[in-house]
């Protein structure tokens, strides 16, 4: 059989970078006992503000910029929905996924009128010619730093315990002087920014250029990773890997002339079959986040 | 004391309630504006709406003028035929984007009344789509992609016999009033071929196509067998990403062909062109022109020009002429309807000259009918050896 191992673990770095930014933003508000499902459209906003930002400014810097930005503020809002005014965070969740798509949607055709989209200034790759090494500036920050930070905020600090109190057993975390409502807004703000960093990441280093539905369903998957995970950190960077390597794998398999008699249907498949069965047999006896979904009144 | 708590507690707790009701209500309030709005722009909600955006943002000055002051019965009224582009797609997609173009392009030139609407992207929002504006707006006739809705759209259509249609569509036309057309770009597909298999090295060519349907697999195939003109070692690799629209999908797929060892890409659908930047590999573009996108990669492109077609409807609408009928061949090379971009041979190997006449031959021959592509709808599979 003929696989190109190094591309494979150069697409599986490549692919999973977003997913694993996404991912982490997602544990970080679950966490906190919110349930984002604003991901998909907070993804979305990432990748398009992140063109914008780019392409008024001329600097893919810029473009990151002005996606954090709108990430904390689609994070914001769902804060303002699900702390503040304690929705369902189901359709809360949805309802901005859908809310900040369509206004992307809105604003890219009333800009560029439904034609192809400029193209932006974009990432360049560091050691371009390096078999697996050949990445995004933004994947080596990642899995470098975003994460082991991520993991050790979470693990070690004051503001990680806090945010697992808070997500655990609210009235415990009220009664020991911490703001509920404070530290879920944050958690909701910086898990929105790294979602919009994956989403950038499709706009400003993978494509260098915008185009409709660009985030294709990334944001329902992290959710997926962060259950089969079970919200930790690594897990999700692991589950994200497998994911993204399956898939590297099936292009390659899908044309190879050993694998002709499957199916591409089952080729293209396979990625998610492999996440659906991960979490079939990972997800029994899963314990969610004690407040997991809960809106927190004082009484 | 206690009188004096109770009354006041029971207002501090009612207060935000209230005060939470009216925000939710203003935000929901907030939302439904800003996508009913969007709605409007894709036209496929409401009939008011889509007209008042595709009359202000989308067609072109003057037209939008009459169709603005026309009211609902424009169509029959004025000169000018109105015409509607009943999209499945969002615009930005480049097959409908084409139609599109070619539309607007009539328009600004002052032959019609052009008003679209788009992201129809299923059989009842289609369905709802078309016979909103055909009772309200009565347009002479309508132009789309039947694509994803073949059933739905004839049915409509059977129902306005008054009103001419014409669709993309894999199927055959039906009297008395549905036209076919579809982008026939097999003529610049084997050229592009051609050229393809005469400027690979590792004798591997990398094809990222949407998904195994008539109208990819007939420029799918026909690419192979131009490759087979003149490289009878090569293997040609086909992925489908099963999807009309996913750039980083297309790029992933193309990125995983170089690895299997392809040097030479045909972009059939967005996204390859990004990937042979990356990999400074000589690619082939598709539906327009893509040298801009990576002037040093991009050695040509299979352009399609629906002008003919939309030209030749409106002929034989001006005669009183225009009935049912296949409008394939308007998309042929020989008819003006699809062509070969201009050969870029500023690419990594650059393209020899003895290439680019073997090319401008085949391609006299297929002008002057000496030569027919052949035309083969099955779909290929992931990796074609010419030679066997």
């Amino acid at each position: 059989m003929t696989i190109a191992y190094l591309a494979l673990l150069t697409a599986m770095l490549t692919t999973a970078t977003p997913l694993v930014l996404a991912a982490l933003g997602e544990v970080i508000t679950e966490r906190a006992g919110i349930l984002n499902l604003g991901i998909e459209g907070t993804m979305y906003v990432g990748a398009f503000t992140g063109f914008l930002g780019a392409e008024l400014f001329g600097s893919a810097w810029w473009g990151l910029l002005i996606a954090i930005v709108a990430g904390v503020l689609a994070g914001l809002l769902m804060a303002v929905l699900t702390v503040t005014l304690g929705v369902n965070q189901h359709v809360a969740g949805i309802g901005t996924t859908l809310l900040l798509i369509a206004a992307c949607d809105f604003t890219s055709r009333l800009k560029y009128g439904g034609g192809t989209l400029p193209q932006i200034p974009k990432f360049g790759q560091l050691f371009a010619d390096v078999p697996v090494a050949s990445q995004f500036l933004l994947t080596y920050v990642t899995f470098l730093v975003i994460v082991p930070a991520a993991w050790y905020a979470l693990r070690a600090t004051g503001m990680g315990l806090k945010l697992g109190a808070v997500g655990e057993n609210p009235e415990a975390a009220d009664a020991a002087g911490i703001s509920v409502a404070r530290v879920r807004y944050a958690a909701l703000a910086i898990g929105g920014a790294l979602m919009a960093m994956g989403g950038a990441f499709l706009s400003l280093a993978m494509l260098g250029s915008f185009t409709l539905n660009i985030t294709n369903g990334r944001g329902w998957v992290a959710i997926a990773l962060v259950i089969f995970a079970r919200w930790r950190v690594w897990p999700a960077v692991a589950g994200g890997l497998l994911f993204a390597a399956v898939d590297a794998l099936q292009l390659q398999l899908v044309v190879t002339p050993e694998f002709a008699a499957v199916p591409r249907e089952v080729m293209i498949a396979l990625p998610y079959l492999v996440v659906i069965i991960a979490l079939a047999v990972s997800g029994r006896n899963l314990r969610y986040p004690g407040a997991y979904l809960q809106p927190y009144r004082r009484t | 004391m206690r009188a004096g708590l109770l009354p006041e507690s029971r207002h501090t707790r009612r207060r935000p309630r209230f005060t939470r009701g009216l925000v939710v209500t203003s935000v929901a309030a907030a939302a439904a504006l800003v996508l009913a709005a969007c709605g409007g722009t894709t036209g496929s909600t409401t009939t008011s709406s889509s007209s008042s955006d595709s009359g202000s943002s989308s067609s072109g000055g003057s037209a939008s003028g009459e169709s603005s002051s026309g009211g609902p019965s424009t169509g029959a009224s004025t000169d000018k035929p109105l015409v509607y582009g009943v999209f499945a797609t969002p615009l930005e997609e480049p097959w409908d984007g084409a139609v599109h173009q070619a539309l607007q392009a009539a328009a600004d030139a002052g032959e019609i009344v052009y008003k679209h609407t788009d992201n129809n992207d299923s059989d009842d929002k289609m369905t709802r789509t078309l016979t909103d504006l055909l009772t309200n707006e009565k347009p002479a006739i309508v132009f789309g992609d039947a694509f994803s809705s073949e059933d739905a759209i004839r049915a409509v259509a059977k129902d306005y016999p008054k009103v001419q249609f014409a669709f993309g569509s894999g199927n055959d036309p039906v009297d008395p009033n549905f036209s076919t057309f579809d982008n026939w770009l097999q003529d610049p597909a084997y050229l592009a071929g051609m050229l393809a298999g005469g400027v690979t090295k590792s004798n591997t060519i990398g094809v990222v196509a949407a998904m195994p349907i008539p109208e990819v697999d007939r420029i799918v195939n026909a690419f192979i067998k131009g490759v087979a003109e003149t490289n009878s070692k090569a293997t040609v690799k086909v992925t489908f990403i099963n999807s009309f629209f996913d750039p980083t999908t297309a790029k992933q797929a193309a990125l995983a062909q170089v690895a299997q060892g392809a040097d030479v890409l045909f972009a059939e659908r967005d996204g390859v062109i990004e990937a042979a930047k990356e990999k400074n590999l000589p690619v082939i573009g598709m539906m327009v022109d893509q040298k801009s996108q990576a002037p040093k990669n991009v050695m040509t492109s299979l352009v399609w020009n629906m002008r003919p077609t939309v030209e030749e409807v409106l002929k034989e609408f001006k005669a009183g002429t225009l009935h049912s009928q296949n409008l394939g061949q308007y998309s042929y090379m020989k008819n003006g309807g699809s062509s070969l971009a201009p050969i870029n041979t500023d690419i990594p190997g650059g393209i020899p000259q003895a290439l680019i006449d073997k090319v401008t031959a085949k391609q006299k021959a297929i002008m002057d009918g000496t030569f027919t592509t052949p035309i083969d709808e099955k779909a290929p599979a992931g990796s074609t050896t010419v030679g066997q």
